[in-house]
């Protein structure tokens, strides 16, 4: 680890003479530097649509996964009745840690971003629900479904698995999506920092010629374009990530905002942590992708 | 040090020359004569690796040239200096960079500061040090390509042409350095039309004088 570090810093500072030995290539540095910058910036985007994705997925398996809602329809004069009879069911159910008759002002404040402050609820006939939490073991479902139908006819268990699952199902996707979407930016920053590593190569045979000719080993040649490109897509890396970041930062709502998707895209925390690792990556696509490059170039030119 | 061994080289179908043997021990000082198209600079591109053999053997210090690592022929050419008849440098940088790339890509290049103010002053290009080469005439890129060669004090010094874009008092001055080179140990190999350089370097030193004709490589005549 330490003789690694020592490598990396070592070739990070770099032989100014051997440096100087490859001439300056503008068009390439130009468009390493705007590939690096380009992709790192849609790294930004891709990791902050992931880590979205993530805390929805986790918001939603947290929030929901240890709660359930028993929904009570009767007639008005039965409804104290059949709650009672729900709740005493509730208690003595194994895996139920405690049950709850919704309020009127709970329900209103349910029903108020659908129907407006002013629902005159008492007129209206609303169900009566009952918030169900679970032990860490949770309960049978089919079991209190049974003796509910039993001993209060008009009760509906909803346990939210229903709903529940193909949100996780799609969060999790989204989120396998934003993955494959920065190894894609990776794969490609790959592509084309070969090609324009490649097209300097090509472009320097005859450097490469003298360089061999005075008994330059090809490892000392390669090294020279391989520091360059990579000193080039960390710096353009760098540039894009910083960029990436105050974009997202500006994003309306952040990561903050719990209650919609589009506006929860953002990082929170450690998250920022993460776009830490964007240079130093790149960086790493960069030395690898020119490093082949250069050893495939050089065997040819040999 | 450089063994050819019943070497041929043929290209775009022909051959070159065939059945060539030369050997360059320490010490040794050779002229390479020949008609141009006769095979002079394919024969030195031999000596040094840049090109192997169609058949034969060249070996650098009992290590034969066919499938040589490069890094090993690398490591070979930093025992060998070339001058090139186009002289080769890197047009990006300065005159003083390109004297000393021997030494920069061996890894040496605090060195050049001891070698280099006395090379550049040797050869007449002190005042052109910072100079780029294609800034150069064609007699200071050669006197320049010849101070390159010699600075990593190399075993053998291949020259192809060097004294033909240079007046005759700078000839005989590299004329000079070659020969004091090769009295401390060195060989020398020289390609050359220059008959003059030839009667001048052989009043000076023991010379063997090579002609490459007719596809084989022979003695030359005693008028050398």
């Amino acid at each position: 680890m330490k003789r690694a570090l020592w490598t990396a810093l070592s070739f990070l500072a770099g032989d100014v003479q051997a440096d100087r030995s490859v001439p300056p290539t503008g068009f390439t540095a130009r468009l390493t530097l705007l590939t690096a910058a380009a992709m790192a910036l849609l790294t930004v985007f891709a990791l902050s649509l992931s880590l979205a994705t993530g805390r929805l997925a986790a918001r939603w398996s947290d929030d929901l996964a240890q709660t359930s809602t028993l929904r009570i329809s009767a007639p008005a004069e039965q409804m104290a009745a059949q709650t009672a009879a729900a709740l005493d069911v509730l208690r003595t159910t194994p895996g139920i840690a405690s049950a709850r008759a919704l309020t009127q002002e709970e329900e209103q404040a349910l029903l108020t971003p659908w129907f407006g402050p002013d629902l005159p609820l008492g007129a209206l006939p609303i169900p009566q629900l009952i918030e169900i939490v679970e032990t860490g073991g949770g309960y049978d479902a089919t079991g209190l479904r049974a003796r509910m139908q039993a001993e209060v006819p008009g009760a509906v268990l909803d346990d939210h698995t229903r709903w529940r699952a193909p949100l996780v199902a799609a969060a999790g996707k989204l989120r396998g999506l934003g993955a494959l979407a920065i190894v894609l930016i990776g794969a490609s920053t790959a592509a084309m920092i070969t090609l324009a590593a490649q097209s300097a190569l090509s472009a320097n045979a005859q450097v490469i010629r003298v360089l061999r000719l005075v008994g330059a080993r090809d490892s000392y040649i390669a090294r020279a374009f391989v520091r360059r490109f990579t000193l080039r897509a960390l710096s353009g890396a760098a540039v894009g990530t910083l960029l990436g970041a105050v974009l997202v930062a500006l994003l309306p709502g952040g990561a903050q905002a719990s209650d919609s998707f589009l506006t929860g895209i953002g990082f929170s925390g450690a998250d920022w942590l993460w776009l830490l690792l964007i240079p130093p990556l790149t960086a790493a696509v960069a030395f690898s992708a020119t490093r082949g490059a250069a050893r495939r170039m050089l065997e040819r030119q040999s | 040090m450089i063994e050819l061994r019943d070497v041929a080289y043929s290209y775009g179908g022909g051959e070159l020359f065939s059945g060539l043997s030369l050997s360059l021990a320490p010490g040794s000082f050779h002229f390479l004569t020949g008609p141009s198209g006769a095979g002079k600079t394919t024969l030195l591109k031999l000596c040094y690796g840049d090109l192997v053999p169609t058949s034969g053997e060249v070996a650098l210090w009992d290590e034969t040239t066919t499938g040589m690592a490069r890094d090993a022929l690398a490591l070979n050419r930093r025992r060998i200096g070339v001058v090139h008849q186009d002289c080769q440098f890197l047009d990006h940088l300065p005159l003083r960079d390109n004297v000393a790339l021997p030494l920069t890509v061996a890894g040496r290049h605090h060195e050049a500061e001891a070698y280099l103010p006395d090379l550049l002053g040797w050869v007449g290009l002190t005042r052109h040090a910072d100079r780029r080469p294609p800034e150069l005439s064609g007699g200071e890129r050669q006197r320049a390509a010849l101070a390159r060669a010699v600075i990593m004090s190399p075993e053998v010094i291949i020259a192809d042409e060097p004294t033909g874009n240079i007046d005759w008092e700078m000839s005989q001055r590299l004329l000079a350095l070659l020969v004091e080179l090769n009295r401390m140990g060195k060989a020398v190999l020289i390609a050359t039309h220059d008959m003059n350089l030839i009667r001048s370097a052989k009043a000076q030193v023991a010379v063997r004088t090579l002609r490459l004709k007719d596809r084989q490589l022979l003695a030359a005549g005693a008028e050398l």
